[in-house]
């Protein structure tokens, strides 16, 4: 070995009997957050490029009517609001939740998560009657580019909320079977982070599809 | 999970039967062994690496045959082995095998084996999740083919599948539904492995084992699976919209709805160009850890490395126009996708240099994965070259569409990626099987490869200079292109071939390996931590975890500095490797569900085409699964401690050291704590 080999052994110390205090695994997450939370993390991370290439293709889209009824002409925006307002509400209680499961009381920590569910059902129930209500007056999902690029963004937006109402209604039967604990309470942060992660989503996709005018 | 004292523990374990029954009934709970059945529930990742390894060498099979009938077909002018239907779909389908089918699943077996071992772990962060990517993996690959079967014909619209070419006029079989479907479910494999790799390789790190310590193979590795992070769901929107346009009329590609083709294309070369690198970086990694150790020299500029690969990972995302130079993009885009594209051959030369600084001085070994490794650089550079020449937009319009692109691709695809590959099969192969492959015939396979290799694509970059599409099936005589193609074609028999040497090489060196002298942990004198464990690697990985101290820490164990500053031997191998002997050790018990899973997925696939309640019942499956999944514990409590299962996958996992539920498990971990033998020299504390 030359002398190219010597800074790669600067740092590396003798095997002394200091060595043997680490042994057998006994440290935790390298990066002091746990696997699943991280894993949460780095999923979200994912879903970012997806509702980001969703997103894209309706922008791409937005005014291509093939001579029918765009999506932006049968808005109605103070429903929509109102049902933003619920979905962001549920991020409130996604919160109590925590905070309730975290400091061991069951009791609100079940409300808050039943809270959730329900905040979340609402905005689900909301987009189903605007989807219908769309339909009738004309604009279905093969209508044009842009109604076909509204629904499949709007359509995974909401089979996202689902999915979170699904889990969140696991945690409240886990809760009420007594498997749910302050000692786990770290499950309703990762459930919580998805949670946040579908506002945050829908607030873009209100800001840019709802709100911004098509000219 | 964390056995600790007030986990709940069977102190007197009942004698279980080998199948417990288990609450839903449908599905026992396995207890794992050695017979073919527990690998149908493993959750090891070193099974599960062999797996993927395994099926990915069968798809590399298939994909050949594909390619040389492709050959034959276009040996000479007015070819008519296959008709240009079956062309199309046989050109299609040889991409995609090779692409999703072998290269990512065999990168994908380096990742799984050797990731935990080179930083130090047990297991992947999730065992079960791995099981369940390897899984959906294969689901999908059969998936895919059995268009060939019962879809009217495989995908017949090109790897990169444009529209409006794939839709349901152009394309009328249902070869393009499996293909959309099909790699949404290969997607969902990658998706959820590159989660869980990237969990494992920030939060399993052994004690001391620090980013810039890792070995270059885990980081590239780790680099691809962020790319693969953030490429898939590109990917999936486009295909889900491909789906939607073919299944239900979405008019997304349609231009008389108004539609824009393009974006398709935008969609797909997003991930498509990332989706390069992934195939790439891997094989790096491989070359970069087979070079130093048959230079006996630690890699020169193991930072600039790891910040090229890097460096590759962001400017991958910037150059994915510069596929579509002739499409119209305007000349802005045009400017800025090939400005963009030189540039990224930058950290791509670095590295290049670094291999052969790396070499130069070394004490070289040729053993044939040091050829190969070797070759791939070659290889990978001449395949680079051509890159450059495509960034120059005059030019690469000249070039596109014609067998210039490619010779290119499978420059760098081929000879970088797969000869990379090989590299690492030679190397690691004493690793995983504990006996080596026979150089002799390895170098067979070597020369036989090398020369196949540059005679298939070599002449195809003067036949696309000359002039000859791509993608067309035959060609009439007269235009200078015969002898090319025929050359083209003996290379394509010479690559098969080389593959019979290979295959020929495992059979007789596994049948030969008693009557040799075992390999032992180290055949190499290499410098990473699997070499410091027995070969085949016993079940639990590591008698106890390494604590790390510095880059290339198993070298390190072996060598020291004197006084003089000349390196000397420390220790033999056998005083520093640990002996594999360790009992109880706790790992993460074995699982049907991750399997059944995956069953549910092409069922649903199916159901879209055809019928759809079929689809219902796959995601009934799907569904059950996954709620027998969630309410089946980690750790078997039935589970039998006394011998390598349950627990220890889990970073925060104490190995051992809560009480046991058996009475061996008091001496597990204990038996073995002595470090390996002492390097001397050095002083820094890290």
């Amino acid at each position: 070995m030359t002398a190219a080999a010597a800074p790669a052994e600067l740092d590396h110390g003798t095997s002394g009997a200091g060595g043997a205090a680490g042994h057998g695994g006994d440290h935790g997450p390298s990066t002091g957050i746990s696997h699943v939370k991280l894993a949460m993390w780095v999923f979200l991370g994912s879903e970012c490029l997806l509702f980001g290439g969703l997103i894209s293709t309706y922008l791409l889209y937005k005014t291509r009517a093939n001579g029918r009824t765009l999506p932006t002409d049968v808005f109605d925006i103070p429903f929509t609001s109102v049902s933003s307002f619920v979905l962001l509400m549920s991020s409130l209680t996604m919160v109590l939740a925590l905070s309730g499961v975290s400091r061991g009381d069951d009791t609100a920590g079940r409300a808050w998560l039943l809270a959730t569910a329900l905040l979340g059902a609402v905005f689900v129930g909301g987009q189903v009657y605007e989807f219908t209500s769309f339909v009738r007056e004309g604009v279905a999902f093969t209508t044009n580019p842009a109604s076909a690029a509204f629904f499949t963004l709007t359509g995974f937006h909401g089979v996202h909320v689902s999915l979170g109402i699904v889990m969140l209604m696991s945690l409240f039967v886990s809760s009420v079977k007594g498997k749910l604990t302050r000692n786990n309470s770290e499950t309703v942060e990762i459930v919580g982070l998805y949670w946040h992660f579908v506002d945050i989503v829908w607030i873009f996709i209100f800001t840019v599809i709802y709100l911004i005018p098509a000219d | 999970m964390t056995v600790t004292a007030d986990a709940p523990l069977e102190l007197e374990a009942p004698p279980q039967p080998r199948y417990a029954e288990r609450p839903l009934g449908v599905l026992t709970r396995p207890q794992g062994g050695r017979g073919w059945r527990d690998w149908l529930s493993t959750v090891d990742h070193k099974r599960i690496g062999i797996m993927y390894g395994t099926a990915a060498m069968f798809f590399f099979l298939v994909g050949g045959v594909e390619a040389l009938l492709l050959r034959l077909q276009l040996a000479a002018p007015d070819g008519s082995v296959l008709g240009a239907d079956v062309y199309n779909q046989v050109y299609t389908m040889h991409g995609v095998t090779m692409v999703f089918l072998f290269i990512m699943p065999l990168a994908a077996a380096f990742a799984n084996y050797f990731i935990p071992l080179q930083i130090g772990a047990r297991d992947v962060a999730f065992p079960r999740l791995n099981a369940l990517s390897f899984w959906i993996w294969l689901s999908g690959a059969i998936f895919l083919n059995t268009a060939w079967i019962v879809g009217g014909g495989g995908a017949d619209c090109g790897w990169f599948c444009y529209t409006p070419n794939s839709g349901v006029a152009f394309s009328p079989s249902h070869g393009v539904d499996f293909y959309a479907i099909g790699l949404q479910i290969l997607g969902l494999a990658s998706l959820i492995s590159a989660i869980n790799l990237i969990v494992t390789c920030l939060n399993m790190r052994a004690p001391g084992m620090t980013l810039m310590r890792m070995p270059v193979l885990t980081w590239m590795l780790l680099i691809t699976q962020f790319l693969l992070l953030f490429a898939l769901p590109v990917i999936t929107v486009a295909l889900f919209l491909l789906m939607f346009a073919r299944l239900f009329g979405a008019p997304f590609f349609d231009p008389a709805a108004g539609a824009d083709p393009l974006l398709w294309q935008h969609l797909f070369w997003i991930f498509g160009h990332p989706e390069v690198y992934i195939i790439i970086l891997p094989a790096f990694g491989v070359v970069s850890e087979v070079i130093p150790t048959f230079s006996r020299k630690p890699l020169f500029g193991y930072e600039f490395m790891i910040f090229s690969g890097i460096a590759i990972g962001f400017m991958g995302w910037g150059v994915w126009a510069h596929h579509m130079f002739v499409s119209g993009i305007g000349p802005i885009s045009v400017a800025a996708f090939s400005l963009s594209t030189m540039f990224i051959a930058v950290p791509t030369g670095v590295k290049i240099l670094n291999w052969l600084a790396t070499m130069w001085g070394g004490r070289l070994r040729f053993t044939v994965a040091m050829k190969f490794a070797v070759a791939t650089v070659a290889m990978f550079t001449i395949g680079g070259l051509s890159g450059v020449t495509h960034s120059v937009a005059p030019a690469d319009t000249q070039q596109t569409d014609t067998y210039y692109i490619v010779a290119h691709f499978h420059y760098v695809i081929f000879g970088g990626g797969v000869i990379g590959l090989f590299a690492g099969l030679y190397f690691w192969w004493p690793k995983v099987w504990g006996y080596m492959l026979d150089e002799r015939l390895g170098n067979w396979n070597f020369w036989l490869m090398l020369i196949g290799f540059n005679l298939t694509f070599g002449p195809m970059h003067i036949l696309g200079l000359q002039g000859m599409s791509r993608r067309i099936d035959t060609y009439a005589a007269g235009y200078g292109f015969e002898l090319w193609n025929m050359v083209a074609t003996v290379g394509a028999f010479l690559i098969a071939l080389s593959m019979l040497v290979f295959m020929v090489n495992v059979w007789k060196s596994r049948r030969t390996a008693a009557s040799r002298p075992a390999p032992g942990p180290d055949p190499w004198d290499a410098r990473s931590l699997e070499w410091s464990i027995p070969s085949p690697v016993p079940e639990h990985n590591f008698d106890e975890v390494p604590v790390v101290r510095g880059r290339d820490e198993w070298w390190h164990r072996k060598y020291g500095i004197d006084d003089d500053g000349q390196v000397v031997r420390v220790a033999t191998v056998e005083e520093a490797a640990q002996r594999g002997d360790a009992v109880g050790v706790h790992l993460p018990s074995p699982s049907f569900w991750p399997l059944a899973m995956a069953v549910g997925l092409p069922l649903i696939g199916y159901g879209l085409i055809f019928n759809l309640w079929l689809a219902v019942i796959g995601a009934l499956i799907v569904i059950a699964s996954l709620y027998s999944w969630a309410f089946e514990p980690v750790d078997d409590p039935d589970a039998d401690h006394g011998h390598g299962h349950d627990e220890g996958h889990d970073g925060g996992g104490e190995s051992g050291d809560g009480p046991g539920p058996d009475d061996a498990v008091g001496e597990v971990e204990t038996a073995e704590t002595d470090e390996p033998a002492a390097v001397g020299a050095s002083e820094g504390q890290s």
